[in-house]
C-alpha cells in the first residue's frame, strides 16, 4: 500500500556513488600490471588485463547510468543534484581514461622504449595513487552527509583533497621528466610510434587530472 | 429501553474496527522510523508500541476524545432529536472505518483523521444541517492540519541541528554523544509526562497541581535521564566498524536515545489518534445512557481501554507486516536523524493531543522528516511527498463526508 512516509524517502546517492569511485579505481589499477606485461612483452597477458579494464569501465558505466536514473529532479537533497552528477561524471572518466590508453596501447602493440621503460612504470603507478586517493576521499561521503558537510569530518576530506592535490602534482612532475627523456631518444624511434606514445603519456596524465577534478567537485560540496 | 443497548453494541463494533485499522496502519508509521533505524527490532517495536499506545490513549486520549465527541456538532440543536447524534455518529464511524478499507486495499494514502472528521462534518451539515457544524472548531482543526507539520518541522530542524553543533561536527562525536544524548532523553520524558500531567490525567480523574505536575514530570525525565546514561556509558566503540562508517559507534548512542522517543511517539499517537475510534463512541454511549443530550457526563474509561486495545490487536495482527515494510524503506533516517524526527512530531502531537486537537500523526511525521532534511540531515527526499498529502487531503475529506451522508441516511430509515 502507498505509504506517505516510506516513499518520501528517495534513493540516496551516496553509496552508489562510492561504489562508483571503487570501481573506477580498481579499473586503473589494472593499468600497472597491464603496462607491466607490455613493457615484458608478453601481449597475451597484456590482452588479459585489457580485458578486465574493459570489464570494469563497463561496470562502472552501468552504475553510472543507474545512479542516474535515481536522482529525478524531484529529489531534495544537501546539496546540488548537478554537483553531485558532476562529481559521477569525472569518477567515470578516471575509468574511460585508462581504458583508452589501454585500448591504444593493445590497438598499436606499442612498445614502451626500455630507456624510459622504469620511469613510465612510475608514472602510471602515481597516477594510481591518485586514483586511490580519490577514492579515499569520495568513500568520506556517507559521514559527510551525516555531518551536514561541516566540522571536523569536512576539514578530514579537505586535507585528503590536498594530498591528491600534491600527487596531481607529482604527476605532472613526472609527465614532464618523461617527455624530455622520450625528446632525447626520438632519433632511435619510428616517427609514428613516437607521436603515439607521447598521446599515451597525455591520456595516462589525465587520469591523475580527472581524480584531482574529484578532488575539486568534492570541494565544491564542501562549500556550500 | 431495548435500543440503547443495540446503539452501544453498534458503536462498540464499529468503534473497535476503527481502532483496529488505525493499530494496523497508522502506528506503522509511528513505529517504523525506530525500526527503519534498527533501533528496535520490530519485535521489540510491537512490544513498545502495544504498551505506550495503550497508556497514550487511557491517560492522555481524553481531551481529543472529548473534541470528537462534542466538540465537532452542535449537539444543542437536537435535544429534542437525541437519536439523530447516534445515528450520525455511528454513521460516521461506519464511513471512516469503509474508507479506510478502500483506500488502504488500492493503495491510496490516506488519513484516520481527515476521515472520521470529514465524516461527522458530513452528516452533521447535511443530515441536520448546515449550522449543526460548529464551523469555528472545524477551521481551527483545519488549521492545526496545516500547522501540526509546519511545527514539528520547525522543531525537528531546531534539534538535528544543535545534534550536528554539539556531537556530530565534533572533533570527537563518540565523547560528546555520550554527554549530550542523556540531555535529550530527559527534553523528551520531560515533554512528554508534562503535557500528560498538565492536559491528559484530569480525564482521568487525577487532579496534581501545577508546581506538582512541573516537579513530578522532572522526576519521572530524571529517572528515564539516568538510566540511558547508565546505558550509554557501557556502550564500547566498535574499531572496525568505527574505520569503515565514523559514526558506527556515535549511532548506537543515538539508538538508545531512540527507544525513548519511540516511546513518546507511540504514547503521543495513541494519545491523539485512539479518539478518532473511541469519540464516536463515547458520544453514542453518553447519549444512548442518559436520553439526552449534553449531559455532562464523563468519559467512562472502559472506552478509552476499548480503544487502547483495539488498536493493540490492529498492530499485533496487521501492522507488525506494515512496520517491517516501511521499516525498510526508511534506512536513511539513522537513529542521530529519526530520534530529532520522532522527538519533534511526538511533541507537536501530544500538545495537540493535550488541546484537544485531532491531527494526523502521520502528516505530523512527514513533516518532521522534512524538517531533518531542511537541517541537511538526510541524503534524499521525495519532495512529491508534499503534494501526496494534499491530494490524500482533498479526497479523505469529501470521501469519508459522502460515505457518512449515506450511512447517516440508511440508518435514519432503518434503525429503532
Amino acid at each position: 500500500m502507498a505509504n506517505l512516509l516510506a516513499n518520501m524517502f528517495g534513493s540516496s546517492p551516496v553509496q552508489p556513488l562510492e561504489k562508483h569511485v571503487d570501481i573506477a579505481y580498481r579499473c586503473t589499477k589494472e593499468l600497472v600490471a597491464f603496462f607491466e606485461a607490455v613493457i615484458a612483452g608478453d601481449w597475451n597477458k597484456a590482452a588479459e588485463f585489457r580485458n578486465a579494464i574493459d570489464a570494469y569501465e563497463h561496470e562502472a558505466d552501468d552504475l553510472k547510468k543507474e545512479i542516474r536514473l535515481h536522482l529525478p529532479k524531484s529529489l531534495f537533497m544537501p546539496v546540488p543534484r548537478e554537483d553531485l552528477l558532476e562529481l559521477l561524471l569525472v569518477q567515470d572518466k578516471m575509468a574511460n581514461r585508462t581504458k583508452d590508453v589501454s585500448g591504444l596501447v593493445m590497438g598499436r602493440k606499442l612498445q614502451i622504449p626500455a630507456p624510459i621503460a622504469q620511469d613510465f612504470l612510475a608514472f602510471v603507478r602515481r597516477n594510481v595513487d591518485a586514483a586511490k586517493k580519490a577514492r579515499k576521499s569520495v568513500r568520506e561521503l556517507d559521514e559527510l552527509f551525516t555531518t551536514g558537510f561541516r566540522g571536523a569530518e569536512a576539514a578530514l576530506v579537505e586535507s585528503l583533497i590536498e594530498e591528491l592535490d600534491n600527487i596531481e602534482t607529482d604527476t605532472d612532475n613526472l609527465q614532464a621528466k618523461l617527455r624530455g627523456q622520450l625528446f632525447e631518444i626520438e632519433a632511435t624511434l619510428d616517427p609514428v610510434s613516437i607521436i603515439f606514445l607521447y598521446r599515451v603519456i597525455e591520456l595516462t596524465g589525465e587520469i591523475a587530472d580527472m581524480a584531482e577534478r574529484v578532488g575539486r567537485r568534492l570541494e565544491l560540496l564542501l562549500s556550500h | 429501553m431495548e435500543a440503547q443497548y443495540i446503539y452501544i453494541g453498534l458503536a462498540a463494533v464499529f468503534g473497535i474496527f476503527m481502532a483496529w485499522g488505525i493499530g494496523a496502519n497508522d502506528v506503522a508509521n509511528a513505529m517504523a522510523t525506530s525500526v527503519g533505524s534498527k533501533a528496535l527490532t520490530i519485535r521489540q517495536a510491537i512490544l513498545v508500541a502495544a504498551v505506550f499506545e495503550f497508556l497514550g490513549a487511557v491517560l492522555a486520549g481524553g481531551a481529543v476524545t472529548t473534541t470528537i465527541r462534542k466538540g465537532i456538532v452542535d449537539a444543542t440543536l437536537l435535544s429534542d432529536t437525541p437519536e439523530l447524534l447516534i445515528y450520525g455518529m455511528l454513521a460516521a464511524l461506519l464511513a471512516a472505518g469503509t474508507w479506510l478499507f478502500i483506500a488502504s486495499r488500492n493503495g491510496w494514502p490516506v488519513s484516520t483523521t481527515h476521515s472520521i472528521v470529514g465524516a461527522i462534518v458530513g452528516f452533521a451539515a447535511v443530515g441536520i444541517g448546515i449550522d449543526a457544524v460548529q464551523w469555528n472548531k472545524v477551521v481551527e482543526i483545519v488549521m492545526s492540519w496545516v500547522g501540526s507539520p509546519l511545527l514539528a518541522g520547525v522543531i525537528a530542524y531546531l534539534i538535528f541541528t544543535s545534534v550536528q553543533r554539539l556531537i556530530l561536527r565534533h572533533d570527537d562525536p563518540l565523547a560528546q554523544a555520550k554527554r549530550y544524548v542523556p540531555v535529550y532523553m530527559f527534553l523528551a520524558a520531560f515533554t512528554m509526562t508534562l503535557v500528560t500531567i498538565l492536559k491528559g490525567l484530569k480525564h482521568v480523574g487525577l487532579n496534581i497541581s501545577l508546581t506538582g505536575s512541573y516537579i513530578l514530570a522532572m522526576a519521572i525525565a530524571l529517572v528515564v535521564a539516568l538510566i540511558g546514561a547508565f546505558v550509554i556509558r557501557r556502550i564500547q566503540p566498535d574499531k572496525k566498524l568505527d574505520r569503515k562508517q565514523h559514526f558506527y559507534t556515535v549511532e548506537r548512542v543515538f539508538a538508545v536515545l531512540m527507544v525513548v522517543t519511540a516511546c513518546s511517539m507511540a504514547f503521543a499517537h495513541g494519545s491523539n489518534d485512539v479518539a478518532n475510534a473511541i469519540g464516536p463512541l463515547a458520544a453514542v454511549v453518553s447519549v444512548a445512557h442518559t436520553g439526552v443530550i449534553g449531559a455532562e457526563s464523563a468519559l467512562p474509561i472502559w472506552v478509552l481501554v476499548l480503544g487502547g486495545a483495539g488498536i493493540v490487536i490492529g498492530l499485533a495482527t496487521y501492522g507488525r507486516h506494515v512496520i517491517a515494510t516501511v521499516g525498510h524503506k526508511i534506512t536513511q533516517l539513522t537513529p542521530s536523524r529519526g530520534f530529532a524526527a520522532e522527538l519533534a512530531a511526538a511533541t507537536t502531537i501530544v500538545i495537540a493531543s493535550g488541546t484537544g486537537i485531532p491531527i494526523s500523526t502521520t502528516h505530523t511525521l512527514v513533516g518532521a522528516v522534512l524538517g531533518v532534511g531542511l537541517a541537511r540531515g538526510i541524503e534524499a527526499i521525495d519532495l512529491r511527498v508534499v503534494s501526496r498529502v494534499f491530494i490524500s487531503w482533498v479526497v479523505t475529506i469529501p470521501a469519508g463526508a459522502l460515505l457518512a451522508i449515506l450511512f447517516f441516511t440508511i440508518f435514519k430509515a432503518v434503525l429503532p
